[in-house]
């Protein structure tokens, strides 16, 4: 018996010699389970109603919420025309300009009202400008910035180093914003706040002044950069904490921004008095320190009051366009379905 | 090296060149004449001759030089004489040598010429669309460049944004758009998919692997499964159109079977041996349960015994079966025990080759000769003896004339194997009593050493004392001492055997093996030990078809061959040359020096067509009878030839010739001088065996089956519906080739055969526009009823059958074709014919055929087959396979796939073609989708950055995204993705063809697939864009979401496009995603500083726990992907491909699969039979004249074997009308061989074997007889009228020469 075994080439069981036969496992032999994505009448038509109606819904809910934010946008790069005139010659980097803007709110604006300075054209995003600058320097360390991205501007002529260095830095928006409340002819400044607009990881990990004991000291041997007016350390100097590297202002220009249309959170309106509930109706007045030129890059400027909701602010694109691509995937779906009970008689045989 | 001295005492030395060729059998190297008898060791010292030799080339199989000696003696070497580097010395103790070429001049490392590369079609496919990619790249950037000169040129001063240089100036708009142009080029780079390429390498080893391990493509029997040799064109497998086989070993098992001989114009057919093989068939066809086997056996065995042996059992032998049956068990285990382990096959050594069982008249014949009829023949040449002598020279032709190698006990070879004598031949009673009278008792040696064949014994022989000039070589003794024993029932108890010596152990193995086999059989002739190795099939077959008959080789060194003759005993010839075979002259012949009748005779074998010309010329008319008898002679082989051929054998013819000393003396001499010729000696050989093969008697021919493996008809039929056409390249005459063409389905019983054969170009290319017009006559006669029954049954999804012609090549016709004027018409022709047959071609053309098809009709071609002459073929191909076959390890090594059975094939192509294909198609594709899209994001974002180059993405992340978080998921799409299953790829061929036509990677799939990439990059950019356009975002803050909905889009794409989702999958999707949010929320995290220009820090942490994000991040999503998977909704739903039908099969219940299948195919045949119902009223309407007398003549009898019928009725047929050629031509005489060349050329070529069957109705009607001889007359005329009178009178002469 064994004979045959032999002459049949078969291995036998106690001879060591492994067989070259491939392991039978599923994995091996391609034979995985697998979930086979059919595109059957029921799934399609069942995938397109639930998007129709999913997005049909969120949509609904993005407009609604869209649609309760109040903003006001006040452009006033031409209305102080003389300020405009006067900050395109660059010589007079130094002398103050101030202008003031009225405006009327015709209702309430209601909840925590947002004040914003909004660019337009300015191009934050540009590569070698968005790069400019040193996160080790805002870190308040002691680096070398030659080598960081903040050429050309690190150091002055005199190897004095800039702080902070960079473009970024340097072009920073430098309009004050004062917002007053004209109520029967007694002007209120309405209280604004000037802290917490920023994020809180880049006010208390990302950005800090160097250490010293105090901020000028740690300062020292450092100047402003160029088209400041003052050095950073006098960014605000009530505030302690909202001074140096850590200001607001300053953290908030340094978040570059995505377009070359923006808006930076300048301050929020302290709800207390009467604007405890928001800002109410009435006319009102910005009164502007005008610094920042725009007329160089054919820009715009804005102030922009605003209330925010959960899905951001006034723009309701996002809820429109959830209304859209819900309604087009319904009507996908009935189509499909018509489509389907035309086809119906002449479907072919290896459908259900 | 060159051999200077070896061990061995006849200065042979044994290798295996299995390192070098793959062949595992042995061979033999022989030291330098003149060396071989020194005794002792040459002493390098005294070693002072001048060796000059060619230079180093790769040629394994030539080498020329020559050995000056210090006397200026002249010693010629050749390959024989050269060991090699890279083959093991076997058998052989020790060998000294000179080494002639070393390390890098070695003709091994010469021949490792590197691997071969080749480019698969997809991907050179995918080059061109990289060159897209590229131009895409560079638009982009000039847009870039471009958009950023005029944005920089609206500013009249530098603004506060645009940096200026160190000097303070700002660069001009012009220059910064020109620097912009290579900073966008840094920045899109990733367009260029160089990672698509590491992809598709891995994909593709990933691929491999999985098809070598499937299981199907294990071979059991061999214990080998599928080697993938070449990593980079699996998908070509998909993508085949043209299949060339080879047939001898690819479509066959290339085990040669001696089927039946012919001698002296007598035929023996071997019915027993037929009857054989069938019980092996079936034995190979039940599982291997060896009781049924042993049952089988033995009541064949009985039969057997009805046939053989008339004899009267005698009371001792029926004893002694008794006993030795009852011992076998006990035998059985001491086998077991003591059994030397096989290790691997010997080559053409299956019992189904080795055992022949004898045809029971030749055998009573060959039985009669003993060593004084011997005598007498030689003599007085009586009819009786002239017969006897004919069947002598016969067997012993067999015998002698190879290159087979002897191994056994006492020629001791490690990888002998005492299984394949499992199965001995069953000898008649009456035989082993005649052996036992004739065979003395021979003394029982315990040693079979090598040196046992000098031990000469006393044999009772009067003839081998006569004979004491030749070395007597006996049979090992101690086997016949074992067979004697056996004999003797007290010795073969078990018991015993414990205790005798190892070598009778073995010894009783190989008795018990007999037994088992056959529990009569008494076989006490010492085959057993014997082991034959032979360089071809055919030769191993043909020496164990004269051991059958008792003329037993038995051992063989380079000068001479003992064989084992049963009616004169052991003989010993003097071998005095081999000419050995070559292709140019087919055949080959050795020289020997008769013991008996002491003259040198050659005995010459080969392929018939050649051999017929050499024989001994009737030229003086019957001055002979023995001349005329010669006449006769070869009339009837060449009619038992013809026979054999149809039947699908190979035919070798084997003549001799008796040379006088003085003869071959004279040409000895001549040989001499071209064996120690330099230059040219090769052709000096040649000619020299030229000159020694004439003037042969032809003794016989024989007849070898070589069996379709198993199979073979089934994935013919299953490629061609696959839309494969499938060539046969053969080296076998016509007639075998057309015969194994027709048994394995290539060509079909209603297929119409044309048959290409003229001797001239001009004629050649006649006849094939002639044939050409007759295809397209049938194609346009079928065209209109077609379309007209279109209407009746519209299904636009199956094609209409082609129209089947099959076309027969020959060689020599060949030639002409291949010639560049021809060319044309000829793949014209091709192509209109489903099946080609090409004969006699040899390694050259058919390595020229792939090459011309492959580049003229830019086709994918396939190339298969098993022995060293189909190597070029399979490198020409774009693929080639190799099979593990007999025939060595050369068209493997050549091969990018090697299987071990023909039939894998269809799983190779059907399943894992497609798969491949499919899968490397589809992720090819996807790469290109990703790379545009998520590239495109960046590009979009330049319109808003003033075209500055930056990119809204942290670089990190940037980077990661194509290498990490998306690169996995395509590579398992690629590996996995599994489209249909194997089962329904493989029961649906037609499936193929989608692959085959590219259907997956058209231009077009290429554009949609940017085209989408586009769309769904406009989506993801822009609708994160608007939602927060003047809001007060930062910029990594818009990427983000931008980057996060990106990733979801690409790899729910992927799911999308994926067929079937494993567990895989579903892990490397989701593993990808969730490491992409680890890895932003980790680095959002950690990089306060790091990464210093783009800074993400804790942008993904803020952005968490933003609703907008999300819901930004799924409303792009939904908004990108709706338009793909409307589209495979659409095509799902309503317009599936047949891809997506099958792919639905798979999810039906077996049942239901089923009969979806039946329908399927159904649906197919209904349309193919109208089809056909539409020709064959046609057909019979054009043949509306065929007379009731021709129609019932050209009845097929039986559908098996077509090609009979119908050449028979054609050359019937064309004979009837053959007198007005004779009329022309002019030679009335003798014209019997030149009307069938030029039937072969003209009429048959035409439509001889038209036949058109209609398979509904069951009817074969071989169709245009009349048809068939119109056109002749028709093509006769034509030639006549192109030619002219005299040209024409010129061709046909030219045909008779």
């Amino acid at each position: 018996k064994k004979m045959e075994n032999k002459t049949s080439f078969l291995p036998q069981e106690g001879e060591v010699r492994p067989s070259r036969c491939p392991d039978n496992s599923a994995f091996k032999q391609q034979k995985l389970p697998a979930w086979k994505p059919q595109l059957t009448i029921a799934t399609v038509l069942s995938s397109f109603f639930f998007t129709g109606t999913f997005c049909l819904s969120v949509g609904v809910c993005l407009i609604l919420s869209a649609n309760s934010v109040r903003e006001i946008q006040i452009d006033y790069s031409d209305k102080c025309s003389d300020c405009s005139k006067l900050r395109e010659n660059s010589s007079n980097w130094n002398k103050e300009c101030h202008c003031s803007v009225n405006f009327t709110l015709k209702e309430d604006i209601l909840g925590d009202v947002f004040m914003y300075y909004g660019l337009q054209n300015f191009y934050q995003n540009h590569r070698r400008y968005m790069i400019s600058r040193s996160d080790a320097q805002l870190l308040g360390r002691n680096v070398n910035i030659q080598k960081s991205y903040c050429t050309p501007f690190t150091t002055y002529r005199n190897g004095t180093p800039m702080a902070p260095c960079g473009a970024i830095a340097n072009s920073m928006f430098n309009d004050s914003i004062d917002l007053f409340y004209n109520l029967n002819s007694s002007v209120i400044q309405v209280p604004l706040l000037k802290t917490g607009n920023s994020w809180w990881t880049d006010k208390n990990v990302k950005f800090r002044n160097p250490k010293s004991y105090n901020l000028s000291s740690a300062f020292a041997g450092t100047a402003r950069p160029p088209y400041w007016q003052k050095p950073v350390y006098l960014l605000d100097e009530e505030d302690e904490r909202n001074n140096g590297y850590v200001n607001d202002d300053f953290i908030i220009w340094m978040r570059v921004s995505a377009f070359a249309t923006f808006r930076n959170l300048y301050r929020r309106v302290r709800r207390i008095r009467q604007f405890a509930d928001g800002l109410p109706a009435g006319n009102y007045s910005f009164h502007i320190s005008y610094n920042f030129p725009v007329t160089k890059f054919k820009g715009r400027k804005h102030v922009i009051l605003s209330t925010v909701v959960w899905s951001g602010g006034s723009n309701p694109f996002l809820g429109i366009a959830y209304v859209v691509s819900g309604t087009a995937a319904t009507l996908t779906g009935f189509v499909i379905t018509a489509v389907h009970l035309k086809l119906r008689k002449k479907k072919t045989y290896f459908q259900k | 090296m060159v051999l200077l001295y070896s061990s061995d005492l006849d200065g042979i030395c044994y290798i295996e060149t299995a390192g070098l060729d793959g062949e595992t059998n042995l061979k033999q190297r022989q030291v330098v004449r003149g060396y071989s008898e020194q005794v002792s060791e040459i002493d390098p010292e005294k070693f002072s001759s001048r060796i000059e030799c060619e230079s180093p080339n790769n040629d394994l199989s030539r080498f020329r030089g020559f050995v000056e000696h210090s006397n200026k003696d002249r010693v010629g070497l050749s390959k024989e004489n050269l060991l090699l580097r890279g083959c093991t010395v076997r058998n052989t103790e020790a060998v000294v040598g000179i080494v002639v070429y070393a390390g890098h001049e070695t003709k091994a490392m010469l021949n490792n010429s590197g691997p071969h590369y080749k480019r698969s079609k997809l991907e050179r496919k995918v080059n061109t669309d990289i060159l897209w990619c590229v131009l895409l790249l560079i638009l982009m950037c000039l847009t870039g460049a471009i958009g950023h000169g005029i944005w920089l040129s609206r500013y009249s001063e530098i603004p506060f944004f645009n940096i200026p240089e160190p000097d303070g100036k700002s660069i001009p708009p012009t220059l910064a758009g020109f620097n912009m142009f290579w900073t966008m080029i840094i920045l899109l780079q990733v367009l260029i998919p160089i990672s698509l390429y590491v992809s598709i390498e891995i994909v593709k080893l990933g691929q491999i692997y999985l098809i070598q391990n499937d299981i199907d493509f294990y071979h059991e029997k061999t214990d080998s499964t599928i080697q993938c040799r070449a990593l980079n064109i699996a998908e070509d497998l998909g993508q085949i159109q043209y299949i060339f086989s080879d047939k001898t070993g690819t479509l066959t098992e290339n085990k040669m079977v001696f089927r039946r001989c012919s001698i002296a114009g007598q035929e023996y057919c071997h019915e027993e041996n037929a009857k054989r093989l069938e019980s092996y068939q079936e034995m190979d066809s039940e599982d291997e349960d060896s009781v049924d086997r042993q049952c089988g056996s033995s009541t064949h065995m009985s039969k057997w015994r009805g046939h053989n042996c008339r004899a009267v059992n005698e009371p001792l032998n029926r004893k002694s079966l008794n006993q030795l049956s009852g011992s076998y068990p006990a035998l059985g285990r001491e086998d077991g025990a003591g059994d030397v382990p096989h290790s691997g096959h010997v080559a053409f050594s299956s019992p189904i080759e080795t055992d022949v069982v004898p045809d029971a008249q030749l055998l009573e014949k060959f039985s009669q000769i003993s060593f004084h009829s011997y005598q007498q023949s030689e003599e007085a040449s009586s009819k009786l003896s002239l017969e006897t002598t004919y069947i002598t020279d016969f067997f012993l032709a067999l015998a002698i004339c190879n290159t087979v190698v002897v191994s056994g006990p006492n020629r001791p070879r490690q990888k002998m194997r005492v299984s394949s004598l499992g199965r001995m031949p069953i000898k008649s009673l009456e035989d082993i009593r005649q052996m036992f009278q004739r065979w003395s008792v021979r003394r029982l040696s315990s040693s079979p050493l090598p040196s046992a064949k000098e031990s000469s014994s006393e044999s009772p022989n009067t003839f081998v004392s006569k004979l004491s000039i030749f070395r007597m070589k006996l049979a090992s003794p101690a086997l016949d001492g074992a067979a004697q024993r056996a004999a003797e029932p007290h010795n073969t108890d078990s018991p015993e055997n414990s205790q005798v010596p190892q070598e009778l152990a073995v010894v009783d193995v190989a008795a018990g093996c007999e037994r088992n086999s056959a529990a009569s059989s008494m076989e006490l002739s010492p085959l057993p030990k014997l082991c034959y190795e032979a360089e071809s099939p055919d030769e191993a077959a043909l020496v164990h078809a004269a051991r059958a008959y008792k003329c037993i080789l038995q051992s063989r060194s380079p000068d001479q061959v003992t064989v084992d003759f049963a009616g004169l005993g052991s003989l010993t010839f003097q071998l005095l040359h081999i000419l050995p075979f070559d292709s140019v002259r087919k055949r080959m012949s050795v020289v020997i020096r008769h013991p008996v009748s002491n003259k040198v005779v050659v005995y010459t074998k080969g392929a018939d067509s050649v051999m017929m010309d050499l024989l001994r010329t009737a030229s003086e008319v019957g001055t002979n009878n023995s001349e005329m008898e010669q006449k006769k002679i070869k009339e009837r082989t060449q009619k038992h030839l013809d026979d054999y051929a149809r039947r699908g054998l190979r035919t070798l013819c084997i003549a001799k010739k008796v040379m006088s000393d003085a003869e071959y003396a004279e040409w000895l001499n001549h040989h001499f001088l071209a064996e120690t010729s330099i230059d040219n000696r090769e052709e000096l050989l040649l000619e020299s065996a030229i000159r020694l093969e004439t003037e042969l008697t032809l003794l016989g021919a024989t007849g070898i089956e070589d069996r379709l493996q198993e199979g073979v008809p089934d994935t013919i039929q299953a490629l061609r519906k696959a839309g494969i056409k499938i060539w046969m390249l053969t080296g076998d005459k016509r007639e075998t080739a057309v015969n194994i063409a027709y048994a394995c389905k290539l060509l079909e019983p209603d297929d119409r055969i044309f048959t290409l054969k003229s001797q001239s170009r001009d004629a050649c290319a006649l006849v094939m526009s002639k044939i050409l017009e007759d295809i397209q006559k049938n194609t346009s006669a079928k065209k209109n009823p077609s379309q007209k029954l279109g209407n009746v049954s519209a299904s636009p999804s199956t094609q209409a059958p082609a129209f089947s012609a099959g076309l027969v090549i020959d060689g020599r016709t060949l030639e002409h074709v291949l010639h560049d004027s021809l060319q044309n018409i000829f793949l014209e022709l091709t192509e209109k014919c489903r099946a080609v047959v090409c004969c006699r071609a040899t390694p050259l053309q058919k390595s020229v055929l792939v090459r011309l098809v492959r580049n003229k009709l830019k086709a994918m071609t396939l190339a298969v087959g098993d022995g060293a002459n189909d190597v070029s073929m399979i490198q020409v191909a774009d693929t080639g396979v190799g099979i593990l076959g007999q025939e060595g390890m050369q068209a493997v090594m050549a091969s990018d796939f090697a299987i071990s059975q023909f039939r894998h094939l269809r799983k190779l192509l059907l399943v894992h073609g497609h798969w491949c294909y499919t899968r490397l198609t589809n992720m090819v594709l996807y790469f290109f989708y990703k790379n545009v899209a998520y590239v495109n994001l960046l590009f979009w974002y330049q319109f808003f950055c003033g075209f500055s180059g930056t990119s809204m993405t942290d670089y990190w992340i940037l980077i990661l995204f194509n290498l990490l978080f998306t690169s996995v998921p395509p590579i398992i799409y690629g590996v996995f993705d599994k489209d249909v299953s194997a089962e329904i790829l493989m029961q649906l061929p037609q499936l193929y063809m989608m692959s085959q036509k590219s259907v997956a990677y058209l231009p077009s799939a290429f554009w949609i697939t940017l085209l989408d990439a586009f769309y769904q990059s406009l989506v993801c950019f822009f609708v994160p864009y608007f939602t927060y356009y003047g809001s007060d975002i930062d910029i990594f803050s818009f990427g983000n979401p931008v980057n996060t909905a990106a990733l979801f889009i690409i790899l729910l794409h992927l799911l999308i496009e994926c067929k079937s989702v494993t567990w895989i999958h579903t892990v490397v999707i989701v593993g990808s995603i969730l490491f992409y949010f680890v890895f932003a929320l980790a680095f959002g995290a950690t990089c306060k500083t790091h990464n210093p220009p783009s800074n993400p820090y804790w942008i993904m942490e803020k952005h968490m726990t933003d609703p907008v994000f999300y819901l930004v991040c799924l409303l792009t999503t939904c908004v990108a992907l709706l338009p793909r998977y409307l589209l495979r909704v659409l095509q799902g739903t309503f317009f599936p491909s047949p891809v997506l039908r099958a792919k639905h099969l798979d999810r039906l219940t077996p049942e239901e699969q089923r009969e979806a299948i039946k329908r399927w195919k159904d649906d197919c045949t209904v349309n193919y039979r109208v089809e056909f119902q539409a020709t064959s009223r046609s057909s019979s309407s054009a043949t509306a004249a065929v007379s009731q007398e021709e129609s019932i003549a050209s009845v097929l009898p039986t559908p098996k074997t077509p090609f009979q019928a119908c050449s028979r009725d054609g050359l019937v047929e064309d004979t009837s009308f053959l007198p007005d050629v004779q009329d022309e031509s002019g030679n009335t005489n003798g014209l019997n061989s030149e009307k069938t060349v030029f039937l072969n050329s003209s009429k048959e070529t035409n439509s001889d074997t038209c036949v058109s069957s209609n398979s509904c109705a069951k009817v074969s009607v071989c169709a245009s007889q009349e048809g068939s001889s119109a056109i002749s007359l028709a093509h006769k005329a034509s030639l006549n009228s192109v030619l002219g009178e005299d040209d024409a009178l010129r061709y046909f002469t030219k045909l008779e020469s």
